[in-house]
């Protein structure tokens, strides 16, 4: 059960940031597909950061404390540039949403791949993977407090500290979406973004720092993936999470509250797959289809009881100009 | 106060939305953002790998021409892409953003290969790739009629619809290959290729599937310019509130089209797995339903410039397969490139839509 419920959050994380990522950004109207390769690349720069890190210093003079922040500063950059290349093409430039994510998805596996794969050639390493035993274990530190606490200790405490940032960060996101001006503003921009203009809200710097923000927070589903969850890179490792995460947007209802739940779920279904022993692999390949079903039952849903605070976001995937009202 | 009155915020330059540019003016834009993504991707290429951009570019023409073989291989891969291409293009043109393309490929091709896996040996050959061929159609159209049918009645959005459904076909697919014991050694989730129920050799492998894409063109370019429903389409796309002004029933226009659509995705699905293939995996469709919607767009939805933009991804795709090759770099380098020309085109649409206007310089803002 401990394990069940460990391996579930998890799974659960990457879900999470990069589902909290992506609900800020589609509030403020941006529909970004290029989510999964922001996520590979968030995962991948992080790797180039510790690895360089590493090897500029050597195994043994690792400070803990800066290699971390070294990591999470690489991670952060290499999430910004890619929500600034959509965040330009999309808003100054007005480009097709769809087709723009969907280039940046590519564009990102790419750049995790190639340079996965290529910095196991740097190192010499012999297998496809980067191991980054040395300051992942960093990233695996538990709360010292854990072990004397039972199976509450197991449950709640047993992981790294960017799991409780993946939480404290969803529930912030909700916090500032549903309670405060500045979330309010995003609300309007979001659903009608000529609206917003005219009260003077500044569409644009609204929908970039949204979706540079969300690009930032949804990297840090791939660092998790890579840092916390397996300690090595592999490529295409990550796999499909990306996608999912965006199904999880539409999950929660653009809720990163209920998201939290909802990731814990898909992570337990992902989980069931793998821990349940006996069960035949076509269930587990139903369990894996499950999160993709739930989603889209959940899409019909809302879309039939047409309740207005269940839709997406009014202007989702429409660019905004100025002198077309 | 008199003096913050006459201080007037004004911006460096605005934008304007162009009303019409001449095609040549846009193509040269296009040519130019092209030009600007290879000088971009060559000092990427020099930065990554440190070697001389021209051999570089030598070795991308060298692996989509090197020889007669590959070119045919090249116009077969560009085929299947526009393939999809064109199935996504009515549906786009409506502004239905079916994103499941991939799905409804993956559907045709487990169609495909379940129709010849239970009927082979029963019929005849060419009866089993006509029934195979109805059930790829059938399957492909089925799965864009189902988000098409919820987004006619309700609305629901049909770009996540679609998505979802792609990984949905992806493991329907993976399930499939489990429960029927398709696999060549267990666990393998490996399945050989079919021997029966293959598209006949005309000349050679490829040019069946060439030449019934050619065909798919013209039609598609008839269809969408020349046909009652095609103008519907647009008119749809345009603006529904006109549509139904004018007595076109929205709702049968969104499903005739995702059918239409769907089935053409799963044309290409049996192209795929009769054609080329042979067999059937969660990957067959290798990500032609996501590259065929940026071919789709960057051509305008015009079926005769989808063939110069799925020719010009397909002639990147196979360029840095060969640069990865003979330089011997990862394979995913060539997926950096792709993404770099597809920005520098997404961007040049900007230029050609719309117009910067600088700030007239007036003696009273001085």
């Amino acid at each position: 059960m401990t394990v069940f419920i460990q391996g579930a959050i998890r799974q659960a994380m990457p879900l999470l940031f990069g589902a909290t990522g992506e609900i800020l950004t589609e509030k403020s109207g941006n529909l970004n597909l290029g989510i999964p390769g922001i996520m590979y690349v968030g995962a991948i720069s992080g790797v180039i950061g510790a690895t360089i890190y590493e090897h500029t210093v050597g195994a043994e003079a690792i400070v803990p404390a800066l290699a971390v922040s070294i990591t999470l500063l690489a991670s952060f950059i290499g999430s910004l540039l890619m929500g600034l290349i959509y965040s330009f093409l999309v808003i100054s430039l007005r480009a097709n949403q769809n087709v723009t994510g969907l280039a940046l998805t590519t564009f990102g596996i790419g750049i995790g791949n190639f340079f996965g794969g290529s910095l196991t050639k740097i190192i010499g390493s012999q297998t496809a993977n980067i191991s980054l035993g040395n300051i992942s274990k960093y990233f695996k530190m538990t709360p010292p407090i854990a072990d004397k606490l039972g199976w509450f200790g197991d449950w709640f405490l047993s992981y790294g500290f960017l799991t409780y940032v993946g939480i404290i960060v969803a529930i912030i996101a909700g916090y500032v979406l549903k309670r405060t001006r500045v979330g309010l503003h995003l609300r309007a921009v979001g659903e009608n973004p000529a609206t917003a203009d005219a009260t003077g809200v500044n569409v644009t710097k609204y929908k970039y720092v949204a979706t540079c923000t969300g690009s930032v927070i949804a990297g840090l589903g791939g660092l998790y993936y890579v840092f916390e969850y397996t300690g090595n890179w592999s490529n295409n490792g990550f796999g499909d999470r990306g996608w999912l995460a965006i199904a999880l947007v539409i999950f929660a209802l653009w809720k990163p509250v209920i998201a939290i739940i909802g990731s814990i779920l898909f992570g337990a279904l992902y989980m069931l797959g793998i821990t349940t022993t006996g069960i035949s692999r076509e269930l587990k390949e139903v369990y894996e289809l499950l999160p993709y079903l739930a989603t889209i039952f959940i899409l019909i849903i809302t879309s039939i009881r047409n309740k207005k605070e269940n839709h997406p976001p009014a202007s989702l995937g429409l660019s905004y100009f100025r002198e077309e009202r | 106060m008199s003096n913050i009155a006459t201080k007037k915020h004004e911006p460096l330059f605005h934008i304007v939305k162009r009303n019409a540019i001449p095609w040549w003016k846009a193509w040269i834009v296009r040519a130019i953002s092209i030009l600007l993504a290879v000088v971009v991707c060559s000092f990427v290429t020099i930065l990554l790998t440190k070697q001389n951009p021209v051999l570089v570019w030598g070795a991308m023409f060298k692996g989509a021409f090197g020889t007669e073989r590959i070119v045919w291989r090249l116009f077969r891969d560009i085929s299947l892409l526009l393939c999809v291409s064109l199935a996504v293009t009515p549906a786009f043109k409506m502004r239905f953003w079916n994103c499941g393309a991939e799905g409804q490929v993956l559907m045709g091709c487990l169609a495909t290969f379940a129709t010849v896996r239970f009927l082979g040996g029963t019929v005849s050959e060419p009866l089993l790739l006509v029934i195979s061929l109805a059930a790829a159609l059938i399957a492909g159209a089925v799965w864009g009629l189902i988000p098409a049918v919820f987004y006619a009645f309700f609305k629901t959005n049909e770009t996540l619809f679609t998505l979802m459904m792609n990984y949905v076909a992806k493991g329907l697919i993976t399930l499939s290959i489990i429960y029927f014991q398709w696999e060549n050694t267990f666990g393998s989730q490996i399945v050989s290729p079919l021997r029966i129920g293959r598209l006949p050799k005309v000349y050679n492998d490829h040019l069946v599937i060439i030449l019934t894409v050619a065909l798919i063109t013209l039609f598609m370019y008839i269809y969408l310019n020349y046909t009652k429903q095609g103008y519907e389409i647009s008119v749809v796309g345009e603006s529904e509130n006109t549509a139904n002004y004018i007595g076109i029933n929205v709702k049968n226009v969104v499903i005739r089209t995702m059918l239409i659509s769907g089935a053409i995705c799963g044309l290409a699905g049996f192209l795929l797995v009769s054609g080329k293939d042979g067999t059937v995996s969660p990957d067959t469709a290798d990500g032609r339903g996501f590259t065929a919607i940026m071919v789709s767009w960057l051509a305008k939805f015009n079926p005769i410039y989808m063939i110069i933009t799925s020719f010009l991804l397909v002639f990147f795709q196979f360029g840095s397969k060969e640069i990865t090759r003979s330089f011997r770099l990862n394979d995913d380098f060539s997926e950096i490139l792709t993404g770099i020309v597809i920005f520098f085109i997404i961007g040049s649409e900007f230029f050609i839509n719309y117009q910067i206007k600088m700030r007239k310089l007036t003696k009273e803002g001085k």
